[in-house]
């Protein structure tokens, strides 16, 4: 049985288009190409669409003046929800990074592999699963409805926190695998001339994992940016511009691009659905370029 | 310089192999005889493992990979313009430098080559016997269905000897085979090289000379030259002849001097 | 010279305080992951704002779990779970005039867009990373394409939303036929006229084909090039060594990237939402408008009172439950089925 002799014809090792195996071969690079084509589809076509639908809509108003009344049609601005969405991003990142590295800074130098580090990377993980809206009914119910911040319920540092959680556990992982990255060599190094923990850490360590840190935290920012979930129920929508007059401007119902997407993308009126679709585009736009800004960090990071 | 072999299976001329811009090895002229060891020796970067995977296209999944000159088998052109390597895979195969079982079970490992080969007799007795030959089947008979990297180094590099014969190929190619082996395991696999080469026609790169000596037949010693205008070196083949005769009666000084160990 | 030599009180206290301080900051996500199931099982088991966890406040729960049996004077105001217990979850009505909640079809949506989802994402997700760790294209093009697929994922929710509704007639030019042409079946039962479950899971398909791709990609990535020149060695052809030997070894990353897509598909919010019709009239059919749990919660939160908030909650509760157990597993399938290869 074993001595099976192979028939050595000239042609034998030719190949042989129509063999089984062959087709199937054929079949299958045609498939997964197709696959891939499918793919990169959608990101082409939503891409375009937003740019075709929003661009056409974007005007020196857009960023000076506030939405028209439904169903009028001036004046056609949303100044007040591209603050909005800076101001609430802006104080999210703010609230978020701290805890975010200092959490990590923990995780990857202090605890490492202990049972302590264990949990909070387990609850990292669970918290990185958490649907975002339940981020929202969380900070609905802890913040807006108890009214703990100065008796004011919906507010934009309501949204701000909403969104810290959301970020907090990308924050916290890349820090945790930023500094693993760094040499063990570098921190003895530090350590051995009898430079403090505190000292190697920030001085040392931190800046020489920065790079990867700086790459998560762009694309949290980025990720944050566009949510509208968690902030339907916290940050809620207004009409106006933020009032600091008063005092109340992070204290007050916001307007973030987002939301507006969402609530003016769903109405029947014209003047509405173009600003939506102007919102979209600047969003689109602006996390197109902080992906590319991440993607030049880590390639300045790899040199 | 080469000898006159009568009907070789594998023969190279003028080949020339580069991978992008970079030639690694140069215009080789060889023929290796049926049924015979015939082990390549040389120092390291001298180009032996890249044309032994020229010999079943394993370059092929090397992307910057180029060739020039002709390899053929029986004659025909391996890398003519209808060759499939599949097909020429099926009839030389090979063995790695560092094992490398499927993550599957030992049985699954020496079935799986057979089944795509359209392999209709009993599989059972094909793993026993392939395992037998590859001097592994007392080592493993008890736990067939236990996966193959439960195996040690040796008897993981025995079960790809022996899946490698269980598609009965032609020529088996083997690349350092015993280069992560410990001496006993090393010694081992020298026996059932000895065992096989009834069958099959065996070529096999490796850095031990007295393992040149113990396994093979036939000896080519290759050697790496400075490339003019670069810092890059290029492999050649410097001296091809029955083992006895290159170690023994060199013919070029290059070769008397690595056999009787100044350099490498 | 040096005057540090002895290290002074100040440096020591900084260090241990800095110490202490990234411990607290590490804390604060266990608690936060604490603190977001206290409050939905708090605000699912009573009505009423946290503040009444406070003994002091006058409608504190304490003062009604004090006064039990005397509900005529306090009582607690209880939540949904006490209210409609397990039933919940096998209740297909949601009805504020009358006061009863059931999940049945929340639940029934959640499961069914993530189903749905995932039975297109996952073939079209490997593919394509197989499609990018072959060496199909040059490598700079398949890293371009790799980048153009991880950027879908960049692309917010709300946005791919409003992008399906303005391709709502498109979608609909494709369902009718199924539906004329298969209405027998029962998922296709129902003439597509509007938003529906079906578009839902598209949208979702869009969203989890970034996750799967790049996650199946890094894990083929991490086969062993030895493994593949093993197969081809004993004469296998491309696509035998894929499928019976490269994901074969790249299954754990596979499997551990669909239950991240799951756990994301379950949570998904505002695309599903704006596309989805928000019905809470239980339907088998695809064709027919649904709602999923975080559609609900997106849709009904802002309008609702009393005892539906509980029972949002509740629902909420259902949902976190559901995607953690997915997480959990996710994890677990990386950790168990990981290759041990070195």
């Amino acid at each position: 049985m074993i001595a099976t002799q192979h028939p050595l014809t000239a042609s034998s090792l030719n190949y042989n288009p129509w063999a089984p195996r062959n087709v199937w071969n054929r079949a299958m690079n045609l498939l997964v190409g197709l696959f891939s084509f499918m793919a990169v589809l959608p990101l082409v076509v939503v891409i375009l669409y937003v740019l075709y639908k929003g661009g056409g809509a974007i005007t020196p108003a857009i960023f000076t003046e506030l939405p028209p009344p439904p169903g009028l049609s001036e004046p056609m601005g949303m100044g007040n929800a591209i603050i909005g969405t800076a101001m609430v991003t802006g104080v999210a990142a703010l609230v978020a990074i701290p805890i975010g590295v200092g959490g990590g800074i923990h995780l990857a130098e202090v605890a490492r592999n202990g049972w302590f580090a264990q949990s909070i990377r387990f609850g990292v993980n669970v918290l990185a699963g958490v649907p975002s809206i339940i981020c929202g009914l969380f900070i609905y119910a802890l913040v807006v409805n108890t009214r703990i911040l100065w008796g004011e319920s919906f507010s934009a540092m309501a949204g701000s926190l909403a969104l810290a959680v959301l970020m907090l556990p990308t924050i916290v992982k890349t820090t945790d695998e930023g500094f693993k990255l760094v040499s063990q060599e570098l921190r003895m190094g530090s350590l051995g001339i009898g430079a403090s923990r505190f000292v190697t850490i920030t001085r040392v360590v931190l800046p020489a994992a920065i790079s990867p840190i700086a790459t998560g935290v762009v694309l949290g920012i980025a990720r944050a940016a566009g949510e509208t979930a968690p902030l339907i129920f916290t940050a809620l929508f207004s009409p106006f511009w933020p009032d600091w007059s008063s005092g109340l401007g992070l204290l007050a119902p916001t307007a973030t691009m987002s939301v507006q997407i969402y609530n003016f993308g769903i109405m029947p009126f014209a003047p509405q659905v173009q600003l939506a679709w102007a919102a979209s585009f600047i969003l689109v736009v602006m996390i197109l370029a902080a992906n590319l800004l991440a993607r030049w960090l880590a390639r300045f990071s790899a040199s | 310089m080469t000898p006159s072999i009568v009907d070789p299976i594998i023969s190279c001329t003028n080949v020339t192999i580069s991978y992008g811009t970079f030639a690694a090895v140069r215009n080789v002229f060889l023929d290796i005889p049926k049924n015979k060891v015939t082990a390549f020796i040389g120092p390291s970067g001298c180009g032996k493992s890249t044309v032994l995977r020229c010999f079943n296209r394993m370059n092929d999944l090397i992307e910057s990979f180029g060739m020039k000159g002709k390899v053929s088998f029986h004659g025909q052109d391996l890398y003519g313009p209808c060759v499939d390597p599949v097909e020429v895979r099926r009839r030389i195969g090979m063995v790695f430098q560092k094992p490398n079982p499927f993550p599957k079970t030992i049985y699954e490992n020496i079935a799986f080559g057979a089944r795509i080969n359209g392999f209709k007799g009993d599989m059972d007795e094909l793993v026993e016997t392939s395992l037998r030959r590859a001097a592994v089947w007392d080592e493993c008979k008890d736990k067939l269905q236990e996966s193959g990297l439960s195996l040690s180094g040796g008897q993981q590099q025995r079960l790809c000897i022996a899946r490698a014969i269980a598609v009965e190929p032609e020529v088996i190619l083997m690349d350092e085979p015993c280069s992560a082996l410990d001496p006993i395991s090393t010694l081992k696999v020298e026996d059932t090289l000895h065992a096989l080469k009834q069958k099959f026609t065996i070529v096999i790169v490796t850095h031990n000379m007295q393992q040149a000596v113990r396994v093979s037949d036939m000896t080519a010693f290759y050697n790496a030259v400075e490339v003019e205008g670069s810092d890059g070196k290029v492999g050649y083949l410097a001296e091809y002849n029955e083992t006895k005769e290159i170690f023994n009666n060199p013919k070029s000084k290059d070769t008397k001097e690595y056999v009787t160990g100044r350099f490498g | 010279m040096f005057t540090n030599k002895k290290r002074p009180w100040t440096e020591k206290l900084v260090d241990r305080a800095f110490i202490r301080m990234t411990a607290i900051l590490a804390s604060v996500v266990s608690l936060t992951v604490f603190g977001i199931f206290f409050t939905v099982g708090f605000q699912a088991v009573f009505q009423g704002d946290l503040s009444s966890l406070l003994p002091w406040n006058p409608d504190s729960i304490w003062q009604g779990i004090a006064a039990w049996n005397d509900e005529e004077t306090f009582g607690v105001r209880w939540g949904a779970i006490p209210h409609f217990g397990l039933g919940f979850l096998a209740n297909s009505s949601w009805n504020p005039v009358r006061n009863d909640y059931g999940a049945l079809t929340p639940i029934y949506g959640t499961l069914m867009t993530s189903a749905l989802a995932l039975l297109l994402a996952v073939p079209l997700g490997v593919g394509t990373a197989v499609f990018l760790t072959e060496d199909f294209l040059p490598q700079k093009l398949r890293a371009t394409i790799g980048f153009m697929v991880e950027l879908l994922a960049a692309i917010p929710s709300v946005v791919l939303g409003l992008w399906a509704m303005a391709m709502l007639n498109g979608f609909l030019a494709v369902f009718t036929p199924l539906h004329t042409h298969l209405g027998w079946l029962p998922f296709f039962g129902t003439e597509p006229g509007g938003p529906n479950l079906a578009m839902a899971s598209l949208i979702l398909v869009v969203m989890l084909l970034p996750i799967i791709t790049a996650v199946s990609r890094d894990s083929l990535n991490q086969v062993p090039m030895e493994l593949r020149q093993g197969a081809y060695a004993v004469g296998a052809t491309r696509w035998t060594s894929i499928f019976q030997v490269q994901i074969p070894a790249a299954i754990s990353g596979i499997v551990g990237g669909t239950m991240l897509a799951l756990g994301r598909a379950l949570g998904e919010t505002m695309a599903v939402t704006m596309i989805i019709g928000n019905s809470t009239n239980l339907s088998v059919s695809w064709f027919s408008p649904s709602s999923t749990i975080a559609s609900l919660l997106a849709n009904q939160f802002g309008e609702a009172d009393d005892i539906q908030v509980s029972a949002l909650y509740y629902a909420a509760l259902v949902l976190m439950i559901l995607t953690f157990l997915v997480n959990i597993c996710a994890q677990i399938v990386v950790k168990r089925l990981a290759l041990k290869y070195d």
